[in-house]
């Protein structure tokens, strides 16, 4: 599997994406800095950007590298190597790649701020883990998509479609539904609902970590008040952790049982 | 060396292969033959374990090969189709086939030249031509040692002195006492390398045994004929 994932890690690496993606958090990084002059508020800010943007990066560069690497994928299947570690090697090599650059492209610019002499670091730190783990997450969920469409317009369609819905149609929907069941106690299904959507349990594990209630909406107040900060981190950490190693586990099922 | 039983294969509701039985355990080529659509990429994929089969089981070397990977050192592959990743230069695609397969560096020299490829090595594959691209195929699929040589038309594309050569590749490999499996549609080719023929007809086997009882069962003396003689009765 290792070669794979140096194979496919490498691959990217030399592609001019991956540079167009790092020099755009650069200047991501670099313009929130200069306008809002002030680490944490840039933070925030970065935060609103990174969790709509990384979901929808990781799904279109995933989908789009699953459905490029095919003719590599079948020379590869002829090869002496285990089934598996092709798909989970590709599909690391294209996750690696893409932390990779938003880890370079927003550190750059905030370790020339001087992130590591503030006190803001920590907050910084978890935000690039949330980038981290959204990349992985929306990766595996459009290699997924891939695996099961051998028809590239519809993979692609799909794979817009469920960033689409995690990003803004699954907020509006849980808007609709806390609105119109007002009269009955919800905590828990919002709650639930909640650890339902990768893009909103980052948000709000961000948030709790920056302490900013007035940011936290209805379902991040109900996530601190159930569980407080402190373990309402950690549960959220480990329900992220869960969205990546599902989606994951599915890649390895599929890769097993699908015909070439 | 390659053991196959009761193999079914489905795409949807088009039933591939009903019910292969198959047995290969003398050295020697063997033809794969039949009419588009009659299974014969089906057959040879599920050899690799690149078509997981709905039922039945395949041995290779005594080992069912159900979710094994490692009999494919063994066993060397040539696709139908040319493909490669296509920003890759042909020197990259080979040095990587070689640390994947293992192999000693400049094994596959005398192979380039034969195939004439040295003044594409550092060209990108996704600019090369159906018949170069198809040489490609041909050094990448011969440049390791196997026991076993499966090849899926191998003559696509090729211009006439590749042809000759390739015939000399597969013979010399013949020699070498390996199992060697060739699909294809030339029937001047099969007649000329085959020791054996398996026949192909809507998924099932038609004929398996050697060139010259096909053609006696026939009563041709043409292999062509012969084959278009099956097909033709069976149609009537």
């Amino acid at each position: 599997m290792l070669k794979i994932l140096k194979y496919s890690f490498y691959d990217l690496i030399r592609s001019r994406w991956s540079y167009v993606y790092l020099i755009f958090y650069a200047m991501l990084g670099t313009v929130l800095l200069f306008l809002n002059n002030d680490l944490s508020k840039a933070i925030i800010t970065l935060m609103n950007v990174v969790t709509v943007l990384i979901p929808l990066i990781g799904t279109i560069f995933g989908i789009m590298y699953y459905y490029d690497s095919r003719e590599f994928t079948e020379l590869l299947l002829a090869q002496p190597i285990k089934r598996s570690s092709i798909f989970l090697g590709q599909y690391l090599g294209v996750a690696i790649s893409l932390s990779a650059s938003l880890l370079i492209g927003l550190g750059i610019p905030f370790i020339i701020y001087g992130i590591f002499t503030s006190p803001a670091i920590w907050d910084f730190s978890l935000l690039l883990v949330v980038g981290v783990f959204l990349t992985f997450i929306f990766t595996a969920l459009s290699f997924n998509i891939g695996l099961r469409n051998e028809n590239k317009i519809k993979g692609f369609g799909y794979a817009i479609l469920l960033w689409l819905f995690m990003a803004v149609i699954f907020d509006g929907l849980l808007l609709i539904s806390l609105v119109y069941f007002d009269e009955y106690p919800l905590d828990k299904f919002s709650l639930i609902a909640t650890t339902l959507n990768p893009i909103d349990l980052s948000r709000i594990l961000i948030l709790l970590k920056l302490d900013i209630s007035a940011l936290l909406g209805y379902t991040g107040a109900v996530f601190q008040k159930f569980f407080g900060t402190s373990s309402g981190m950690i549960i959220s950490l480990a329900v992220l952790i869960v969205w990546v190693v599902t989606p994951m586990y599915f890649i390895y099922r599929k890769a097993l049982r699908k015909d070439f | 060396m390659i053991e196959i039983r009761d193999l079914h294969k489905k795409f949807g509701k088009n039933r591939v292969l009903q019910g292969i039985n198959l047995k290969f355990d003398k050295p020697g080529i063997t033809a794969i033959l039949g009419p588009n659509g009659s299974g014969k990429t089906t057959l040879i994929k599920s050899i690799l374990g690149m078509v997981i089969p709905n039922e039945g089981m395949i041995k290779v070397y005594d080992k069912n090969i159900k979710s094994q990977w490692k009999y494919r050192k063994r066993v060397n592959y040539l696709p139908q189709i040319a493909n490669f990743p296509n920003n890759l230069k042909l020197s990259e695609l080979l040095a990587m086939i070689r640390n994947l397969r293992q192999l000693p560096a400049h094994d596959e020299d005398p192979l380039i030249e034969l195939f004439e490829l040295q003044p594409f090595l550092n060209k990108k594959l996704g600019h090369l031509s159906g018949g170069t691209r198809q040489k490609v195929n041909l050094v990448l699929t011969f440049m390791s040692e196997g026991d076993m040589l499966i090849l899926d038309e191998p003559t696509t594309g090729l211009d006439p002195v590749s042809l000759v050569r390739l015939k000399e590749l597969i013979l010399k490999e013949k020699a070498k006492g390996k199992t060697i499996l060739i699909s294809s549609h030339i029937m001047s080719f099969v007649d000329e390398m085959a020791d054996e023929v398996v026949f192909l007809l809507e998924g099932k086997i038609y004929f398996h045994g050697s060139v010259k009882a096909l053609k006696e069962q026939s009563e041709e003396t043409d292999l062509e004929r012969a084959i278009a003689n099956i097909l033709s009765s069976n149609h009537a």
